[in-house]
């Protein structure tokens, strides 16, 4: 049970906390962007990562390897980075079209403008 | 043979749409592509309900892959019933949608509306119906993706931050539900819901699989705005179009409750879920809050959007305070609840989008006077409102009902006493409009005497009808959620 054995569930949970604190503590929209993408990239580590056994091969049957390594976490993950792709691509138009609108990007500005500009219309 | 399929089509039908009216990119095609999807789910849907009700579930496998290899597709007593209220306030949104999202986008955006809604749609029904928590991530993203744009698409700008802050939300809630996942699949080495609920059984060190079920639980409880975790929801249904506000009230907060009973009933189990980790207590706890706080908030709102959003959170409060409970009444409440509720926020919400279009928003400065100006609007509203109390003769006095019954079983007569006492601030609340509406003079902000257009009043008042006969006949909802608890029950024991 030492640090090293478990190497990859530290960096795991050190990118998870860190992009989670991005989120929560920046003001700057395409930071919390930023750190929403590193809190998602955590996840594909933590599912990759334990499908790897040290000396397995890619799971093509031959009596040549007796080891194989798990592929589903793979796959699993191929869409969870497309899911990831999508949600920061629209993330990104959305601030954009928040910076035409507020010609701001920093979240204590735009609450402000809303706030000053009452409530019509 | 294509019956065998349905499960299959209840979900590709409105996905294959999407892009369709992409492609064509006229609203009129995009519109009718978008009818024919909505109503073929619909259809669907009720004929798998009849289906399941007759043989019992039914399982389907993607590409003939039998689970717990290949992706399956299960309908039972409580998905079927989701799906029909999913896609059947979909069927209902659509005809409201031709008039109201007209005269809120501009021209070339309409057939985005149309393709956002589908793929909505899509999302939310595949949660519904798949039984394979990794796949129900995906339809979670697909059906949030695109309601992120459906809230972006609403004319004031405020809608764009809204929507931002429900994508960055949003996105933390469904990370930590694949965490959860994650974990549960290294402790199992399965993703099948029905498989995973057995091999926990067999695990025996539960630590990583309780940090699981933690992680689900906050991850579903902020795609359900649960109390602390809502603050997502009141900006994205005020700013959204009304047609989006009108379909992601009734059906989008709806659909996460349903994850939320199949993860804590079906997987993980009571034993699990009541005894390891005291999340019975925490649910009480947080919807009382929830009830309570966002009540006294609702009644102190001037826009009438925002107001029934916050009522929105109070309500789901009573599914969680159900939930909670984890008796069979509890159950039949919680699950009775959705479906009102759904049916009573979508006509509300429909009927607010009439205002809005007549008044420019839907103020409460807007509506003095609105009982002479709109009257068949005013009268839908004030239905719909005393459906949200729970005043007897309407669909939300059968779950208050059950959620009293089920308080006085678990021998917490405070519980039922509170259930009562809170139904008071929703009289407030629906008050202030009734006071508007029906005691002030008009003024020269109310509207012009002359009702929304007839598209968008008649499926309004088709839920408002639907409030007032589930409230007299409640054959099939309170049926419906009796053998979906009863599922559910015998599931965990």
């Amino acid at each position: 049970m030492s640090v090293a054995s478990h190497f990859s569930y530290w960096v795991t949970i050190l990118l998870m906390v860190a992009g989670l604190y991005i989120v929560i503590a920046r003001g700057n929209l395409v930071k919390k962007l930023i750190g929403l993408s590193i809190f998602q990239t955590s996840v594909y580590l933590l599912y990759i990562a334990p499908g790897k056994l040290i000396g397995g091969t890619a799971p093509i049957v031959s009596p040549a390897f007796k080891v194989y390594s798990n592929p589903l976490p793979h796959v699993l993950i191929l869409t969870a980075i497309v899911v990831g792709v999508a949600t920061l691509a629209l993330g990104l138009a959305l601030v954009v079209r928040i910076h035409e609108e507020y010609g701001s990007i920093e979240e204590d500005e735009i609450l402000a403008a809303d706030s000053a500009g009452g409530d019509d219309e | 043979m294509t019956f065998a399929h349905l499960p299959a089509l209840e979900v590709v039908v409105p996905l294959i749409a999407a892009p369709l009216t992409v492609l064509i990119r006229r609203s009129t095609a995009a519109w009718a592509i978008a009818a024919a999807a909505c109503t073929f789910s619909f259809v669907a849907a009720l004929l798998l309900a009849a289906d399941v009700a007759a043989h019992g579930p039914i399982s389907y496998h993607i590409g003939s892959w039998a689970p717990p290899w290949g992706i399956e597709y299960r309908v039972d007593a409580l998905s079927a019933f989701v799906l029909v209220l999913v896609s059947g306030m979909a069927t209902v949104v659509v005809p409201y949608a031709w008039r109201s999202i007209a005269a809120e986008l501009p021209r070339d955006q309409v057939y985005l509306y149309y393709t956002m809604s589908c793929l909505c749609l899509a999302g939310l029904l595949g949660m519904t119906i798949t039984g394979d928590a990794f796949n129900l991530f995906v339809f979670m993203e697909i059906g949030s993706l695109s309601s992120y744009v459906l809230i972006a698409l609403g004319r004031d700008r405020r809608a764009q931050y809204a929507s931002y802050q429900y994508l960055v939300l949003g996105t933390i809630g469904a990370t930590f539900y694949v965490i959860g996942i994650g974990i549960l699949y290294l402790a199992t080495g399965t993703l099948n819901i029905a498989d995973l609920a057995q091999r926990l059984q067999q695990v025996e060190n539960l630590r990583p699989v309780l940090a699981g079920l933690a992680f689900i639980t906050v991850g579903v409880s902020l795609k359900l705005a649960l109390f602390p975790l809502h603050l997502w929801l009141p900006n994205a249904y005020t700013y959204a179009p009304s047609a989006v506000t009108a379909f992601l009230a009734a059906t989008a907060t709806k659909v996460s409750v349903y994850v939320l009973l199949r993860f804590y009933f079906t997987v993980f189990g009571l034993h699990l879920v009541a005894e390891r980790l005291p999340m019975k207590e925490i649910l009480l706890v947080l919807s009382i809050i929830a009830i309570v706080s966002a009540s006294l908030v609702a009644l102190y709102q001037s826009d009438l959007k925002r107001l029934f959003a916050y009522s929105s959170v109070a309500q789901i409060g009573y599914i969680t305070l159900g939930t909670s409970l984890a008796s069979r009444d509890g159950l039949i409440a919680a699950v009775v609840h959705l479906f009102n509720h759904g049916i009573t926020k979508g006509a509300l919400f429909l009927l607010l989008g009439g205002v809005a279009l007549r008044a420019g928003r839907a103020g409460l400065d807007r509506v003095r006077g609105l009982g002479r100006a709109m009257p068949l609007t005013s009268l839908g509203i004030v239905i719909a409102g005393l459906s949200l109390i729970g005043v007897p003769g309407t669909a939300g006095f059968v779950s208050k009902w059950y959620l009293v019954l089920a308080a006085i079983e678990a021998g917490s007569w405070w519980l039922a006493a509170f259930v009562v006492a809170t139904s008071l601030i929703a009289v407030a609340y629906v008050w202030r409009f009734v006071e508007a509406a029906y005691l002030c003079e008009p003024d020269a902000r109310t509207p012009e005497p002359g009702e929304a257009p007839l598209v968008m009043l008649l499926p309004a008042w088709l839920l408002v009808a639907a409030c007032v006969y589930f409230g007299f006949d409640t054959s099939y909802t309170v049926e419906g959620a009796r053998r979906a608890a009863l599922l559910l029950l015998g599931a965990s024991q």
